[in-house]
């Protein structure tokens, strides 16, 4: 919540200061002369624009933060707990830099627009001389349009500022209709490589502003015509005798790659990074089909080490070479391999139960990448823990009841849990996924009010920590009933609701 | 990728595609931009596109989520049949739509994005996709107790305490041990 406030904060600061920046340096007198504010917008969303494109990489460089955890045991659970709400962050920022996005592009159409209008004016006004001046000597033009017979959306496709706008824009565009959740949730793959044109997107973005097309006046032109004192005499700027030379104007050079190179060069690290682990041999152990097409594997990889509720990253080369799928573990860190189990949901995973149910073909390849954290060592810090896994969601909570029952096998002293409930929901299935049982662990939906109803009753004076892995409609009820149910005296019961994002 | 249902995808593109036509048309109108009429154009052809993107098509595997208030549109959606079942027809559709909104430059950003809406539409098609609208499903009366599938296992009059067994815990198995209990008068589900 405090590093959304200060990012929020710095964003309206960044936009604010760029502004009034823009808004009233002398130096863009003239420009604003054709522009008004519209130079302003523009330009402040574009430095906003900037903040957020270098901001974006960051939270999914998994590997590097999980590195930065580590080392930060100092600050343990609340640095934790923010590095690894990168998700949700990255999500956000690349909402912000939609919105930023749009008031850059409608700031600019005004721009463009203005500027066709003032070239194309004959009433000898100011912004028509301004227009007006010379493209030829010393690059000293301030109109970016250099003639009257031509339209803006040929000025827009044949400048480096318009043509790298309209791709990146585009590709912007598509990598949030392709990450919308319905899509990834569904179609992974799409998601997944139309993700990568934010290459396009960098590197566009990098070239954006190498034209120079936003101008604005030169030191040496402000001392010999300093807009106070000569705006008003644009009439006799050509007369020798003034004291008034035509004003000369430079372009602000590109700032985007400055932004955006640091973290560029950390992505690349990352991805380097992430290559190198995943070519470290993952042998698995064991492999076990559950009814309901649920794949569970065990596997074992050298200096491999977890903790609850992490996930990790799966590939199989021979299904795909490209393709990364999260998978959460399913395992204890207590016990001496990893596992996870899959539900055949789409494409790569129906091929990978496929290549597995074969049994007398040899065992395909697998590399992994990871762990990578979640939030789910909180659930240790409750005295009661109500654990609410729909589906496949009951994956995250199976690790956290194994390490439970094997941190009371060795009386594990920073265990607080002392009870600890799971409800797993089982709509379809003729079997539970977990326990094998042909009866379901749970009969029937269960009716959360007065199953918070009871457990309140039972521990009036405790905290307890309520947590999800499922769906969103699900998470209304849940957190709903947290409310309801807590008591107003903060000395007894409290429900806290935790919500895993996957 | 056998099982993507690219018309998914191409519904995306294409509701943003419209939303971004609307923006273009309403900047260039309301700032009197030259050959403002094609803002105006513009804005009727997102409005269009909008709507009839907006209703969510029935996947043809698993279940789809809805959107927001989708069955109003859903029903008119539903009343030109084959024209907007049909994908090819909804390619050349946007394709069409996307070419007037490609002179100026305030929608042209809306005409490239439908244009690939409009590409991905097509591979729905060639696949042999098609729109099928997502009926409400008939509404379930919530049933006090549904959920209790069995009647209580030692119902009263009971006999005395040393005579009565004691009820098995329902977590570990879900099924009361010895199956259902004579019981000493029917039992009737009373739906309230």
């Amino acid at each position: 919540m405090l590093k959304k406030a200060a990012w929020l904060v710095l964003n309206v600061f960044l936009f604010v200061h760029a502004f009034l920046s823009f808004e009233k340096a002398t130096k863009y007198y003239y420009t604003r002369q054709i522009l008004g504010s519209a130079l302003a917008w523009a330009r402040a969303s574009a430095r906003c624009l900037n903040f957020n494109s270098m901001l974006i990489l960051l939270p999914v460089c998994r590997n590097l933060l999980s590195f930065l955890r580590g080392t930060c045991s100092l600050y343990r659970s609340t640095l934790r707990k923010q590095l690894d709400h990168n998700l949700s962050f990255h999500k956000l920022v690349g909402y912000m830099i939609c919105l930023h996005t749009a008031i850059h592009i409608i700031a600019h159409l005004f721009n463009l627009e203005r500027y066709s209008r003032s070239r194309q004016a004959t009433d000898g006004s100011l912004a028509s001389i301004l227009s007006n001046l010379p493209h030829q000597e010393n690059d000293s033009w301030l109109n970016p349009i250099q003639s009257s017979n031509t339209t803006v959306v040929y000025v827009t496709f044949t400048s480096i500022a318009g043509l790298t706008g309209v791709i990146i824009t585009m590709a912007l565009v598509l990598m949030v209709t392709s990450a919308m959740e319905f899509i990834r949730r569904s179609y992974f793959e799409v998601f997944w490589y139309t993700h990568h044109i934010f290459i396009i997107y960098f590197i566009g973005l990098g070239i954006h502003g190498l034209g120079g097309i936003v101008r604005g006046q030169t030191e040496e032109s402000m001392a010999e015509n300093h807009p106070h004192m000569c705006a008003e005499f644009f009439e006799k700027w050509d007369d020798p005798a003034s004291h008034c030379k035509p004003p000369q104007f430079e372009g602000l050079p590109a700032e985007s790659w400055k932004w955006i190179l640091a973290p560029g060069i950390l992505y690349i690290f990352e991805r380097i990074l992430r290559f190198y682990r995943s070519q470290q041999k993952v042998v698995i152990t064991k492999v076990v089909m559950h009814p309901s097409k649920v794949l569970e594997l065990q596997m074992h990889k050298h200096g491999f080490s977890m903790e609850v509720g992490q996930y990790i990253f799966v590939n199989c080369p021979s299904i795909s070479y490209l393709e990364w799928h999260p998978f959460t573990l399913t395992s204890a860190p207590e016990e001496d391999f990893f596992s996870i189990h899959i539900r055949a949901v789409g494409d790569w995973t129906e091929n990978l139960i496929r290549t597995f149910e074969q049994q007398y073909s040899s065992v395909p390849r697998i590399q992994v990448d990871g762990p990578f954290g979640t939030v789910s060592e909180d659930v240790f810090q409750y005295e009661v823990a109500v654990l609410v896994g729909a589906g496949i969601g009951v994956t995250p909570f199976a690790s956290i009841l194994k390490s439970i029952w094997y941190k009371f096998q060795h009386a594990d002293h920073n265990l607080e849990t002392q009870k600890a409930g799971h409800a797993a929901l089982n709509f379809d299935k003729a079997n539970d996924i977990l326990t094998g049982l042909k009866q379901k662990t749970f009969f029937g939906r269960p009716m959360w009010d007065n199953e918070f109803s009871t457990i309140a009753t039972a521990h009036p004076k405790s905290a307890v920590g309520v947590f999800l892995c499922g769906p969103q409609t699900l998470a209304k009820s849940l957190s709903k009933c947290c409310h309801q149910y807590s008591s107003l005296d903060p000395r007894k019961v409290q429900f806290y609701f935790n919500k895993e994002n996957f | 990728m056998g099982q993507i249902e690219w018309a998914m995808w191409a519904n995306e593109q294409a509701l943003a595609s419209g939303l971004i036509l609307i923006t273009g048309g309403i900047v260039a109108t309301a700032g009197q931009f030259t050959q403002w009429y094609l803002g105006a154009y513009s804005i009727a052809a997102g409005v269009l596109i909008c709507m009839l993107e907006y209703p969510r098509g029935k996947r043809s595997k698993g279940s789809t989520m809805e959107r927001c208030g989708q069955k109003y549109l859903t029903k008119v959606v539903k009343l030109f049949g084959p024209l907007t079942r049909n994908y090819y027809i909804r390619a050349f559709l946007h394709l069409g739509l996307a070419v007037p909104a490609g002179f100026l430059l305030a929608t042209i950003l809306g005409t490239a994005c439908l244009a690939i809406a409009s590409g991905i539409y097509l591979l729905a098609a060639i696949r042999g996709e098609q729109w099928s609208p997502i009926e409400p499903k008939p509404k379930e009366r919530p049933q006090i107790g549904g959920t209790i599938k069995q009647p209580p296992s030692n119902p009263p009059p009971r006999p005395p305490a040393e005579a009565r067994k004691k009820p098995s815990e329902e977590e570990a198995a879900g099924v009361s041990p010895g199956g259902p209990k004579e019981n000493p008068m029917p039992v009737t589900d009373e739906v309230v």
